[in-house]
């Protein structure tokens, strides 16, 4: 199926496929039907991709298993596996900028985060890459008459959704442990986002892979994702997105086949800083903990708590750092915030603002739409809030954080940890063990002492409480892909007559 | 000896430019010792060049180089994942000059050229590849203790390290020894073989290619008596590793005593093969060939001494014969069709040669073989010996040439017991084709390794090593990386007050 030249201030022309990616094929969708891609800068549209149904991604479901059940399960070694996986991630660094460009005109992320994007993926490619040939099993010695093996052996098919926030990383994060492990995937991109997939995946055949090991479908949730979730021919499913999908999911994989389900959903994060905190480097981080990403980042660290000593004078210095972002074209490299990625997300983010306003909280700064064009938000803070305030305890996906203040340790603990979800935390001191303490006591997945945001393919990431279930990046995201199978060889005879 | 390369053109025709000097801090040097060591072609006896060997002085640079690049931060802050990066290149390096280096280990060692491009070359990218996934795997631990305590363990390098490698596979030994080595953070200084000095300077050449930081990698031709010794007993050397002849290693052993140095090591074998009456024979047959007449008989590993059910014996000892003549092509590295290249050296060919004249002495059947082939080159006939008793110094002693010992036995319990019966434990296979009977004498052997139905099947991510005399440690698989990283144990007082 024939792609489409585009154009982004980055790249130039370039070709931007629009199909279904089957089979290492782009095809149509059976029913023809195609939708909308926009462009949150200019609110434009950039151009129609085709949309799954049902059918398609039966069709999808189909070439993964044919894939799994032949060349991918019998015929290819874990270390060429790994040897694919790690040639996509040179791929990927080979096509860096138009990569970049892509993410940046679809998502509206600066284009220095774009590339920031792509290098992550290139990390977590080759990083998992190096896995796919160390799965091991064990050996348990149980008695002279037994030899017992544990195998570890890939689930199969892998239904991945995953969201519009980092369109690539996501992939990425995705791709890398579930075919390290041996299984094949179908994954539908977002909606909002399905452009910059699109292209990785004319590198996927280049990369050596097999056709049906690695599959990706545009479509919306409502229709391709709930397929997916309780298509009875998956063996797993992998989301990432609001909490209010993931209930969703967990309820189409009880419905269907009981399907196995990892999940990785919202946050409303803490961000605490003690009065003996560096302070140059706490403003940098909390700046850096909400509005990078436009807000848009699931461990977002929202909910900013500071300590009553250094409190008027880390709200002042704040409010001016908050206000230096700067806000505009992502194709700008100066640029650090973007526009909100759609219609609905700005529409909810500035509902928010509005219910933090009505219900008394204090604009220190921002509050507003910037210009007329482009989903643009400005960088706001609030403060003087209450914990019951909806904007303390929703999550708003948007350049929005509320501050408040505490006096303990024991009280902002409390006060963390006084929420329904537990993505992550952080704390920013210099007292090794208020570090310590505290991090070993707020219930998140991660817990950044003196940063924020700074994820690594090496370490887990995932949330407890409604923030989700499993872990995905290093070691642990394996376990996700992998089934422990017993084998017990019997060394004697019969025991019974 | 000033010249630091030399042109060379291999009788395949290939050319290129030798480096003949030691690789220290990313560069050729020449070597303050007068004497040189000369690798020589076993196939014709002519001399291929001379190369720099080190004195303890020079060994004493290349540590010191190690040293400075350990605690250098190009090296000393390098991400694990930046290690596996400059890891994989390498390994794609060699890989765009595998015939390069599969012709000069050919020509050095003797091996068919084929056999080193088919199967050394493949193996030494594949460890180097395999390892580079490895840098940024390891892990320590965070312990759970007391509320008072906050204890986690943290993997570290072991620092500078010596390692010595054999000659029987040039290349493949150098990557079993720098994979887990750079994948940990170490430094390390290689010592080549003086047999085959060779292929591991055109290693360096893509060492610096691949951007490793200078004083990194280290890598030296020298005797083991001299830059051996030196580089064993150096006291900025934290961990020696070493390849090679159970004396030599035991020499090893009382040098590193001393200091009290990590060692490891891997040395001789007599490996046991057993065919059970139940065996696919024709596999059997294939197998236990291939298991002692490949590379030339030159395997720590090689399964030398073989056990076959006394209700098969006649019948094995038959088709043992006929699979030695119809595949044990006796030829020089370059036909195609040579299975069997010459031994790698004069002294290795007369040490072969003395244990044949033994054996026939001793009163051992001669099935096949048992005389130099003739001619130019250290070429040994395929040698098959039958009738033999389990005190047989040929049965005993490590032979390391195309030369097997046959016996027959009766029990099951009986063979365990023979093939248990020395002070090697390296490798061990069985030809069964009953399940229960396979685990439960697989359990049985005393050896690091036992091969199922196969021999010398090896895997890089399967740990190698022996029991008993054959040595101290594993290598390969994420076991290899053991040897290569020091564990510390942290504790911060989190409320215990004095």
């Amino acid at each position: 199926m024939a792609s489409i030249t585009l154009k982004t201030p980055h790249s130039g022309d370039y070709e931007q496929p629009t199909g279904l990616f089957i089979n290492n094929e782009f095809v149509k969708a059976v029913d023809g039907k195609t939708f909308e891609v926009i462009n949150p800068t200019d609110e434009t549209v950039i151009c129609s991709v085709q949309e799954a149904s049902e059918k398609d991604v039966d069709l999808a479901v189909a070439a993964a298993r044919k894939a799994f059940q032949g060349e991918w399960r019998l015929k290819t070694t874990p270390e060429q596996r790994g040897k694919y996986l790690v040639n996509l991630a040179d791929l990927f660094e080979e096509n860096m900028d138009l990569l970049a460009a892509v993410e940046s005109l679809d998502n509206g992320k600066a284009i220095t985060m774009a590339k920031g994007d792509v290098g992550a993926c290139v990390g977590c490619l080759r990083y998992y890459g190096g896995w796919a040939d160390k799965i091991e099993g064990k050996v348990v010695d149980t008695s002279p008459d037994a030899f017992n093996y544990i195998r570890k052996e890939p689930i199969g098919v892998c239904g991945q959704i995953i969201p519009w926030n980092f369109p690539l990383l996501m992939w990425a994060w995705k791709i890398g442990p579930a075919v390290a492990t041996g299984n094949c995937v179908v994954i539908k991109t977002a909606e909002q986002t399905p452009l910059s997939a699109l292209v990785a995946c004319t590198l996927i055949k280049k990369a050596g892979f097999p056709p049906g090991v690695i599959n990706v479908i545009s479509g919306f949730g409502k229709i391709a994702g709930a397929a997916l979730s309780s298509h009875m021919d998956v063996d797993k499913v992998a989301f990432t997105g609001s909490t209010v999908v993931g209930r969703q999911i967990m309820k189409a994989a009880a419905g269907s086949n009981l399907k196995r389900v990892t999940l990785e959903l919202g946050g409303k994060s803490p961000n605490i800083v003690f009065a003996d905190a560096d302070i140059d480097n706490a403003i940098s981080w909390v700046n850096f903990g909400i509005y990078y990403n436009h807000g848009q980042c699931c461990c977002a660290g929202s909910r900013v708590y500071v300590q009553e000593g250094i409190y008027d004078k880390f709200i002042q210095r704040f409010k001016e750092r908050a206000a230096k972002n700067a806000v505009g074209d992502p194709f700008h490299e100066d640029t650090f915030q973007g526009p909100q990625v759609s219609q609905l997300q700005f529409d909810r983010i500035m509902g928010y603002i509005e219910e933090g306003k009505k219900a008394g909280a204090t604009v220190e700064v921002g509050g507003n739409r910037i210009g007329t064009k482009g989903f643009f938000i400005e960088p706001t803070i609030f403060s003087n809030v209450t914990e019951d305030m909806k904007i303390v305890q929703e999550e708003i996906f948007g350049p929005v954080c509320t501050v408040s203040k505490f006096k303990t340790k024991e009280e902002v603990i409390e006060l963390g940890n006084n929420t329904t979800y537990g993505l992550a935390a952080a704390v920013h001191t210099t007292n090794l063990n208020t570090a310590i303490e505290v991090a070993n006591s707020l219930k998140a997945g991660t817990v950044w002492v003196n940063s924020y945001n700074s994820l690594h393919w090496q370490l887990p990431f995932g949330g407890v409480k409604e923030s989700g279930h499993g872990r995905e990046l290093g070691e642990a995201a394996l376990d996700n892909y992998l089934q422990t199978k017993t084998v017990s060889i019997r060394l004697g005879d019969a025991l019974f007559g | 000896m000033s010249n630091l390369s030399i042109e060379l053109e291999a009788p395949n025709g290939r050319k290129w430019t030798q480096p003949t000097g030691l690789f220290i801090n990313n560069e050729f040097v020449a070597s303050t010792s007068k004497q040189t060591i000369e690798s020589i072609d076993p196939a014709t006896e002519l001399r291929i060049a001379e190369v720099h060997t080190a004195s303890a002085e020079d060994v004493d640079k290349a540590v010191q180089a190690a040293k400075k690049a350990l605690k250098h931060e190009s090296w000393k802050h390098m991400s694990g994942t930046d290690r596996g990066i400059l890891m994989a290149k390498l390994a794609d390096l060699i890989e765009e000059e595998k015939e390069l280096l599969a012709t000069i280990d050919a020509w050095d060692n003797g091996k068919p050229y084929s056999v080193a491009l088919g199967d050394d070359l493949p193996e030494t990218i594949g460890t180097i590849r395999y390892y580079s996934g490895w840098a940024d795997k390891t892990y320590g631990q965070t312990i759970s203790t007391t509320r008072a305590k906050f204890a986690y363990t943290l993997r570290q390098p072991i620092g500078v390290v010596a390692q010595i490698i054999p000659w029987n596979y040039p290349l493949s030994m150098a990557a079993w020894k720098l994979g887990p080595a750079l994948a940990c953070g170490n430094t390390v200084v290689l010592k080549a073989a003086e047999q085959t000095p060779l292929s591991i300077l055109v290693l360096g050449t893509l060492i610096k290619k691949a951007g490793f930081p200078p004083g990194v990698v280290n890598l030296i031709n020298g005797y083991g008596r001299e830059a051996g010794a030196a580089l064993v007993q150096h006291p900025l050397v934290d961990k020696v590793a070493f390849t090679g002849s159970t004396a030599t290693a035991s020499q090893i052993m009382k040098m590193a005593a001393r200091t009290l140095k990590n060692i490891t090591l891997e040395t001789g074998g007599k490996s046991p093969l057993i065919v059970f009456e139940d065996c696919d024979l024709e596999q059997a047959i294939k197998w236990s060939h291939y298991g002692i007449m490949s590379n030339q008989g030159q395997i720590c590993t090689a399964t030398s001494r073989l056990f076959v059910h006394s209700s098969i014996y006649e019948k094995f000892l038959q088709a043992f014969k006929a699979q030695v003549k119809e595949v044990s092509k006796v030829g020089d590295q370059w036909d195609e069709s040579t299975f069997q290249g010459p031994q790698v050296t004069r002294a290795q060919y007369d040490r072969i040669l003395s244990y044949i004249a033994i054996g026939k002495s001793e009163g051992a059947t001669l099935l096949c073989g048992g005389e130099a082939q003739g001619g130019k080159g250290f070429y040994i006939q395929p040698t098959v010996f039958t009738d033999v008793k389990d005190s047989m110094r040929i049965s005993r002693e490590e032979i390391f040439g195309p030369v097997v010992t046959i016996s027959s036995f009766e029990s099951e319990e009986e063979v365990i017991s023979r093939a248990n019966d020395t002070t090697y434990g390296l490798g061990a296979s069985v030809f069964t084709k009953d399940l229960e009977r396979a685990h439960r004498v697989a359990e049985e052997m005393e050896a690091g390794m036992v091969w199922i139905n196969s021999s010398q099947d090896c895997d890089f991510r399967v740990p190698f090593g022996g029991v008993k005399q054959s040595g101290i440690g594993r290598e390969l698989g994420e076991a290899g990386l053991e040897a290569y990283t020091q564990v510390k144990a942290v504790h911060i007082n989190m409320g215990t007050k004095l």
